[in-house]
């Protein structure tokens, strides 16, 4: 006859753990990280005029080529050195931000326009609507973006407007993919169906009920959007067709750069960087932003 | 099953077809052909030549169904510049631009199938972060730009790479590298979270109660059900880097379907761009196909009953 | 004779939840040791942490976890692979997930028998045949080369059963091997495994929610309740005097052993169960018990009354 001593938790260590996953959203360095990238490049476009030590259009066939400043011989004028034209690299790279970062916006709004328009049209009245929108997004993706954009600024001769409109024709399928989802999601949820009920118009529910909630999705995809037409952008600037020369386009300034890079790789290093980080910060809060609107929507 | 496949069939049909008529369309956008194909020399007469040599005096609705029926039977035209057929020009260019695609696939596959399943098994782990912050980097990466570094690199400092051209099996090594980076991203974060799912679904949880191998839960019962997504993606991955060859093909010089379709709109020589767009449209539309076919082999219930 | 199976104060944690909390039970070479409680009391967790098939995140610990008196706490997956299976083997409580969907139900049932004991192909296709037909499946030449989500729940909780039988185990698990199941199904399956029980002389560790099975199928039985066991007998015992008063609360709606209505639920005791977290001390049950008073805060004693019967209160015998 044995009585033994149940004593639950005695041998189990008693703090209890924190989750140990990765951290996420707002919670996470990553995300600081682009918002930061972000940040600088936005104040970097809008006061570029102001923040420009130099003319970046002027050439000074006397300077050209001066290196940079952690290099034997700069010049302290010329912080980030010139180009083959003697232009301050630093003034081109501050300017090409403020090219970039525009052409990234205005596509990733013209695109969004043309793809959450598909999107929620597809998603909200389903049958024939829904197969035409699926039928257009199938089309655009088997077309190639970069020879198809090419072809046109190739053939209609390069301009900004040229070029945005171009990109913003396509790539709009990830902002309709997305949007069609969510729509279709939000119109079954019950709230969305009393409205139905309520006898509200098409158009009020949409504006009321549909388009709020898919709006935290839709900055996300932006967000990558605005990456993808930056790097898209940069890759036509490379190959001649894209931002017309003089200006300084981060892709033109490597391509001008090309034909010097083995003497001074600096000189596709100072853009090609600028590039990655721009684009890598973007990213990153795109993540971060997912992560924390996704924690937030989670139950 | 059959229904599906008739259905799948005539969509991409339709696809091709209005992926056509936009061809079509872009190369008329810039205006009267005529006068850009007989050059800025040209007297009026010469241009009215031209017009009628090419045909362009017809109306638009007949010259595109003229060219869509040639088409349709392999008749692509005839090239402005090269003055030979259209298809045949394709056709000497296309084993570059497909050994590029398909160098930079297998690269792709090879890099980022062990790097999603490592990081799936490892979940969490310093190695699971980095893996993710290398596919991230990956994703911010210009592809032209990381040509011109590795050409730099392997090419002038350490001249272990040509830099350019297609005489050797090596002239792939760079351009390839540069275009799997492009797919590396997607197809490893795709691998982790298919393999993630798996490995936490009932029926892996019966393999490891089968007592079955660590190699056999991870490769024959995980994967194959995590592989099913990245067939998709993969297929529509190399469809992705045909059409952006084109920029690697201008970076190293590899003269493949990418860089003749450079050169055809720098000369305005429209039969060969609308073409090239046509060609990889439908190169695209193929691919998509062959991934459902490949996926109704991994996935029985995809083949019905 | 060492138990076939033996544990002792198993505990095992999802991160701050307490799933089970000091579980104690064997089973005996040839015994159907049946395991109750209400749904959420750890029974599933229980077992899984005895074939160290824990879902991630979950963290076992006991004084002791033995199979054939070896030491499952001290022994590799490496080694523990070898045994699942084989030597020890499983049903899980979802038929319809625990197929793979992408290979014929003849590979995965092949798969085992070639792996632990060497088999040809042919003879493991023999073999599973041969099982097809004894757990009731007609035509098992076709069903083996059918894919899961060709098979109904019912024939998928057969295949299961069938493929847990390839290597002659000497314990099978079969967590509630009926529940996704409708009726009919049900007490076909059960009546097969206590068969099959009976006919292997397997032992048999049997979670159920359903007393009548206990009732004509159990040698022994264990009740659980909030992690942990609170009584442990064997049948008629158990039946003809319960001891602790959730025991008692589960039996009252069953009128006599023997004479049980089927598919009865578990007994409508009043209240829920309490959440046991960290610090937990004393009776999970007292909150709803009729008996309970200050002392059940305390660490509770485990009273025996006879030598194969144990339970879990302040209450004496
Ligand atoms: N993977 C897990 N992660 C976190 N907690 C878990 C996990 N699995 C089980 N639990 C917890 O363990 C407790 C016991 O679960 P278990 O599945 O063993 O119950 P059960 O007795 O089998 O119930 P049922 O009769 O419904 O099958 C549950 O309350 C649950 O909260
Ligand atoms: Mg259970």
């Amino acid at each position: 006859m044995s009585v033994t001593a149940t004593d639950p938790g005695s041998s189990v260590e008693s703090s209890p753990r924190s989750s140990r996953g990765p951290r996420r959203g707002w919670r996470s360095a990553g995300t600081w990280f682009g918002a930061v990238i972000v940040g600088i490049a936005a104040f970097c476009a809008i006061f570029a005029p102001l923040l420009v030590p130099h003319d970046p259009f002027a050439q000074d066939l006397g300077k050209r080529l001066l290196v940079p400043f952690w290099m034997d011989g700069s010049n302290p004028e010329h912080l980030l050195g010139t180009d083959q034209l003697g232009r301050d690299y630093l003034s081109r790279l501050i300017w090409g931000c403020r090219i970039s970062m525009l052409i990234g916006v205005t596509v990733s709004f013209v695109s969004g326009l043309i793809g959450i328009t598909l999107g929620v049209i597809g998603g909200f009245l389903g049958g024939r609507a829904d197969d035409a929108v699926l039928f257009a997004i199938t089309t655009r993706l088997s077309l190639p973006v970069v020879l198809v954009a090419l072809a046109v600024v190739g053939l209609l001769g390069s301009s900004m407007t040229l070029l945005v409109i171009t990109l913003g024709l396509l790539l709009w399928d990830r902002f309709a993919v997305v949007s069609r989802a969510t729509t279709m999601q939000v119109r079954n949820l019950d709230y969305v169906a009393a409205a139905w009920c309520a006898g509200c118009s098409r158009f009020r529910i949409l504006t009321r009920e549909v388009l709020p909630n898919i709006a935290s999705h839709l900055v996300v995809v932006a967000t990558l959007e605005i990456a993808l037409a930056i790097l898209l952008e940069a890759a036509l600037s490379f190959l001649g067709l894209g931002v017309p020369p003089p200006l300084p386009s981060w892709g033109l300034m490597i391509a001008e750069a090309k034909d010097y890079m083995f003497f001074s790789p600096w000189i596709i290093m100072i853009p090609g960087v600028a590039l990655f980080v721009l684009v890598l910060g973007i990213n990153l809060l795109g993540d971060g932003l997912r992560d924390q609107f996704g924690a937030r929507t989670a139950p | 099953m059959l229904r599906f496949l008739a259905r799948r069939l005539i969509v991409a049909l339709l696809v091709v077809a209005t992926v056509m008529t936009l061809a079509f369309i872009l190369t008329r956008l810039s205006g009267d052909l005529a006068v850009s194909i007989a050059g800025p020399s040209a007297t009026q007469a010469d241009v009215d030549a031209v017009r009628k040599a090419y045909g362009l005096d017809r109306p638009l609705l007949i010259q595109f169904f003229d060219w869509a029926g040639r088409a349709v039977t392999g008749d692509l035209g005839e090239s402005y510049f090269f003055k030979t057929r259209v298809a045949t020009l394709i056709g000497e260019r296309m084993p570059v631009t497909l050994t590029l695609g398909l160098t930079g696939l297998v690269i792709a596959l090879a890099v980022s199938l062990p790097l999603g399943i490592l990081a799936a098994v490892r979940e969490n782990t310093a190695f699971d972060r980095i893996v993710q912050v290398v596919a991230l980097l990956g994703q911010a990466m210009p592809s032209f730009w990381l040509g011109l570094l590795l050409m730099i690199l392997f090419g002038l400092k350490l001249g272990w790479l040509p830099i350019s051209g297609t005489d050797s099996w090596e002239s792939y090594i760079m351009p390839g590298v540069v275009l799997a980076f492009s797919a590396i991203p997607a197809l490893t974060r795709l691998t982790r979270a298919g393999m993630i799912q798996a490995m936490g679904s009932d029926y892996i949880r019966t393999a490891r109660a089968k007592g079955l191998s660590r190699a056999s839960i991870l490769l024959k019962h995980a994967l194959r059900n995590a592989a099913i997504p990245v067939v998709a993606i993969a297929a529509v991955q190399l469809g992705f880097m045909l059409g952006g060859s084109i920029v690697i093909e201008q970076v190293f010089a590899l003269h493949g379907v990418g860089f003749l379709a450079w050169e055809s709109i720098a000369k305005n020589d429209f039969p060969v761009v609308q073409s090239v767009v046509l060609v990889l449209a439908a190169i695209y539309v193929l691919l998509t196909m062959l991934a459902d076919l490949m996926n109704a082999v991994l996935d029985p219930r995809l083949r019905g009953a | 004779m060492t138990a076939l199976l033996e544990v002792d104060r198993l505990q095992v944690q999802f991160g701050a939840t307490a799933a089970v909390r000091g579980a104690s039970l064997s089973v005996a070479r040839g015994e159907t040791h049946c395991l109750v409680g209400e749904s959420g009391c750890g029974k599933s967790v229980t077992a899984l942490a005895v074939m160290n098939l824990l879902a991630r995140g979950g963290e076992r610990k006991a004084e002791r976890l033995a199979f054939e008196g070896e030491d499952l706490l001290k022994l590799s997956e490496r080694g523990m692979a070898r045994l699942r299976g084989n030597a020890m083997a499983m049903i899980f409580q979802e038929p319809m997930t625990s197929l793979n969907p992408a290979y014929t139900v003849g590979s995965q049932m092949t798969e085992v028998l070639r792996r632990h004991k060497g088999a040809s192909q042919r003879a493991a296709t023999d073999r599973a045949a041969d099982l097809l037909a004894r757990v009731g499946i007609t035509a098992p030449g076709l069903r083996l080369g059918q894919f899961p989500h060709q098979l109904s729940g019912g024939l998928r909780q057969r295949v299961m059963i069938a493929m847990a039988l390839m290597c002659e185990p000497k314990l099978l698990i079969a967590d509630e091997p009926t529940t996704a199941l409708d009726v009919t199904v049900q007490a076909q399956i059960l009546r097969l495994l206590a068969g099959l029980q009976r006919d292997l002389g397997l032992g048999l560790l049997l979670i159920t929610h359903d007393l009548g099975i206990v009732a004509r199928v159990a040698t022994r039985v264990s009740v659980m309740y909030a992690g942990e066991v609170v009584e442990s007998a064997p049948t008629a015992e158990l039946f003809a005097q319960p001891r602790h008063p959730y025991t008692q609360g589960l039996l009252r709606c069953v009128p006599v052993p023997g004479k049980i209505q089927r598919d009865q639920p578990l007994g409508a005791i009043r209240g829920t169960v309490p959440r046991v977290g960290h610090g937990f001390a004393g009776c999970a049950f007292r909150e709803r018990c009729d008996f309970a008073d200050e002392t059940c805060q305390r660490t509770i004693p485990r009273h025996s009354a006879g030598a194969t019967h144990d339970y879990l209160c302040r209450l004496p015998a």
